[in-house]
């Protein structure tokens, strides 16, 4: 008795404490095979209001390709949050859909994975040829040197929006240009439980791709050339100090934005208590927020002097979804048709009107549709003064650490605690030392 | 039990009656006797195998490779670290150890204040509840809500709850009762500790309530009328016959919701999302940050390896304390 009882305690025990280790593992095949030409699986990131919305979108399109080639495309649209973990589930799993939609900014990190059809210039061929797209878009497909992982999709940029009644409201004439002219014009629009900036300080990918661009105007990379880190260079605490003051010394941001991270500071714009934000493409979302297009202005995102340009000139990341063929597709040749179709001139124009994003494709950039007051200054940046984010393998844990330094310093600022270059640094330095050892 | 007891007698006759052949016929029916549970235990073994044992084997293993992002397609061909993942994890002058040190430390703080609140409110609920009264029904119900709720669903709200410009919690402390001089973050920095402890309180307490109530009716009824009787106060009462009586419930209790909240990993997570904040920190979320945002895996199933040897001594420890107390209080 005494013995089976010490057996059931120990079963019990062991199935109790079990949950805590748990990992699993899996074979992998070879590159993508043929088995079954007549379907595939897209996994689309989510790019309008909702999910449902995007289905909306996607789905006369993917009907159009099943009559042109008869594939049947099955779509699911990820949220954004669960995207990379279930790419990652894939990966180990080597079950996964056949097409599916990256972060530009993933490119360089699933690129070393394996798991993405390389894109050599036989693929690039079957869908058109390389020169199709703009080079900076092509600048945030993988690391240098390499066959990109993927295509670009969709593209945007950074830009300043301005809600145009609290301008007139706090008397202010013109939009800033310079990061001073912002902190300037933010004092008088911060007052009356009104405030100038928004910021979402405890989104990580936000915190990055705004301390990237400060970071390039203050001549830093946060990165080396041979890809090591390099968090803690002058110009990178410099970069990160600048933004984090925004809330801490300049008192232009909310302290309340520091645990925004679901897009509060848009909603805080389209009800008049934000009168800026830097943001990628947000008019959708301003349409959706209840706003009119006359109520809110866009100019390009501001720089430390001077023009915007390339070098210290950055004012916006490249920010977009490109689409990767996963290597373990069964139906190759239809995920190459399909990624074709939807890099389409055609295509281009009708997916990236209904997103609000530009194409990154050549011939349908010049289409009228992308030349309007709101989307031109974010093809300008495109252009000529957009940066891709540092295309290394470590780009997501970068993402993560710096981003949740960030969101600390943030943290510090709306409890009224001192940001210095010190604890700044300090943040850097701790995050530094969390990128794995090379 | 009665189902063993038969052969057993048969086997005891057969003894007597044919020596000759006792020795291979006891070995055969012992067989059998030993036998039969094990057959009737292997498909749920085969199960725990499959869903439990395995994947535990293999993180084991994992946690003794370099499974970074570059092998992940294959883990099979990432190279062995040997204990490189551990030291990284304990070496405790290093930022990872440090962080991990310090997110268990506040995970056990945690832990011990929450299991410790889930128990008492659980007990004293289930004690107040054994009067009849009205509207116990509903009152029984009300209290089972949070455990009936899907947690996502409920720990959202909760975090709506807790914006600082936006939510009630926020609204009534500082707006409506102006206890605060401006308006306190819950999501962010030291507070963001309680508001993890509130939720988890809120969440767990049920659970200890329903086991409360359900071992309190084992109880029977007339001890108390007797103690009653005897002289015997409320107080004394629940000291002297609840409690004891409730030993062994309290005993399965107290591991489940140490385990549960040990572990509790959707809690901070739909709270605070990827990247907690220092002082809520659980071990939980440590560790899926440690694997799935820096993709690490070898790291994050070294550090879940040690968190299982950590459970598993406490556990062990836990049962042969009270199962040696119970003893004694027996005897």
């Amino acid at each position: 008795m005494r013995r089976i009882r010490a057996a059931a305690v120990g079963a019990v025990t062991l199935s109790l404490v079990l949950t805590a280790a748990a990992c699993g593992g899996g074979t992998s095949g070879a590159g993508g095979s043929n088995e079954q030409p007549k379907t595939l699986t897209y996994w689309a990131s989510n790019q309008g209001a909702s999910l449902e919305a995007d289905k909306k979108v996607l789905q006369p399109e993917l009907d159009k390709f099943e009559k042109q080639t008869g594939i049947k495309v099955k779509l699911e649209v990820v949220p954004w949050g669960d995207l990379l973990n279930r790419i990652l589930t894939a990966t180990t799993s080597g079950q996964g859909p056949d097409v599916l939609n990256i972060g530009n900014t993933w490119s360089a990190s699933l690129q070393a994975s394996g798991a993405l059809l390389p894109w050599d210039e036989k693929n690039f061929d079957a869908i058109g040829g390389k020169d199709r797209f703009v080079d900076s878009a092509l600048g945030s497909t993988g690391a240098e040197g390499q066959d990109p992982a993927a295509v670009p999709l969709y593209s945007m940029a950074y830009a300043l929006y301005y809600n145009k009644k609290m301008f007139a409201d706090a008397g202010v004439k013109q939009p800033p240009t310079t990061w001073d002219e912002l902190v300037e014009t933010g004092k008088k629009l911060s007052k009356d439980g009104k405030w100038a900036l928004g910021a979402e300080g405890s989104n990580l990918s936000n915190n990055i791709h705004q301390v990237f661009v400060l970071g390039k105007q203050h001549g830093a990379d946060f990165f080396t050339a041979d890809g090591k880190p390099d968090f803690t260079s002058d110009g990178a605490v410099a970069a990160v100090k600048q933004y984090v003051d925004l809330m801490a010394k300049d008192k232009i941001i909310a302290p309340g934005n520091a645990e925004y991270a679901q897009n509060q500071s848009l909603s805080d714009f389209a009800k008049n208590k934000t009168a800026m934000v830097l943001w990628q493409t947000a008019s959708a979302t301003f349409t959706s927020q209840g706003m009119d297009e006359s109520e809110w202005g866009v100019v390009p995102a501001p720089v430390q002097s001077g023009k915007p340009g390339q070098g210290t000139g950055v004012n916006s990341m490249v920010a977009g979804i490109n689409m990767a063929v996963f290597g373990n597709t069964k139906n190759l040749d239809g995920a190459k048709d399909f990624v074709k179709f939807m890099t389409s001139d055609k295509e281009q124009i009708v997916l990236n009107k209904a997103y609000g994003s530009i194409p990154p494709v050549k011939a349908a950039q010049e289409d009228g549709a992308f030349g309007t007051f709101a989307l031109s200054p974010l093809r300008e940046a495109l252009a000529t003064s957009a940066a891709a984010l540092p295309q290394v393998p470590e780009e997501s844990q970068f993402e993560t650490v710096v981003g949740t330094a960030v969101k600390e310093l943030f943290a510090d600022a709306a409890a009224g605690r001192p940001v210095t270059t010190e604890s700044v640094k300090a943040k850097l330095e701790k995050a530094q030392q969390q990128m794995p050892k090379k | 039990m009665t189902t063993t007891a038969a052969p057993a007698t048969g086997e005891r006759t057969a003894q007597r009656n044919d020596p000759g052949a006792a020795p291979r016929r006891r070995r055969s029916g012992r067989l059998r006797r030993i036998g039969l549970p094990y057959l009737l235990l292997l498909p749920a073994l085969l199960l725990e195998l499959l869903v439990h044992l395995v994947p535990m084997v293999i993180g084991i293993v994992v946690s003794f490779r370099e499974l970074t992002q570059f092998y992940v397609r294959d883990w099979t061909t990432s190279p062995w670290a040997g204990l490189d993942n551990y030291t990284l994890s304990v070496d405790f002058d290093a930022p990872v150890g440090q962080a991990l040190l310090h997110s268990f430390l506040i995970t056990c703080l945690f832990t011990v204040l929450s299991v410790g609140l889930c128990w008492l409110l659980g007990t004293a609920a289930a004690v107040f509840m054994q009067e009849t009264f009205r509207g116990r029904g509903f009152l029984r119900t009300l209290f089972l809500v949070p455990y009936a709720l899907p947690v996502y669903a409920a720990v959202i709200t909760w975090a709506f709850m807790f914006q600082r410009d936006n939510g009630l919690i926020n609204h009534v402390i500082h707006d409506q009762l102006g206890l605060t001089d401006s308006p306190p973050f819950w999501l962010l920095g030291d507070n963001s500790f309680f508001t993890l402890l509130v939720v988890s309180v809120w969440k767990g307490w049920p659970f200890a309530f329903l086991i409360m109530m359900a071992g309190l009716q084992n109880i029977p009824r007339d001890i108390y009328e007797a103690a009653a009787l005897d002289g015997a106060g409320v107080w004394q009462q629940i000291r002297r016959i609840t409690l004891p009586s409730l030993r062994p419930v309290n005993q399965v209790l107290v591991l489940v919701l140490f385990l549960w909240t040990f572990n509790d990993f959707n809690t901070p997570f739909v709270l605070f999302g990827k990247s907690a904040p220092a002082a809520a920190d659980l071990i939980s979320i440590h560790i899926y940050q440690s694997s799935f945002q820096t993709w690490n895996f070898g790291a994050g199933s070294a550090m879940s390896v040690l968190l299982l040897l950590f459970l598993l001594v406490v556990t062990g420890l836990y049962l042969l304390f009270t199962s040696r107390g119970k003893k004694a209080s027996d005897g």
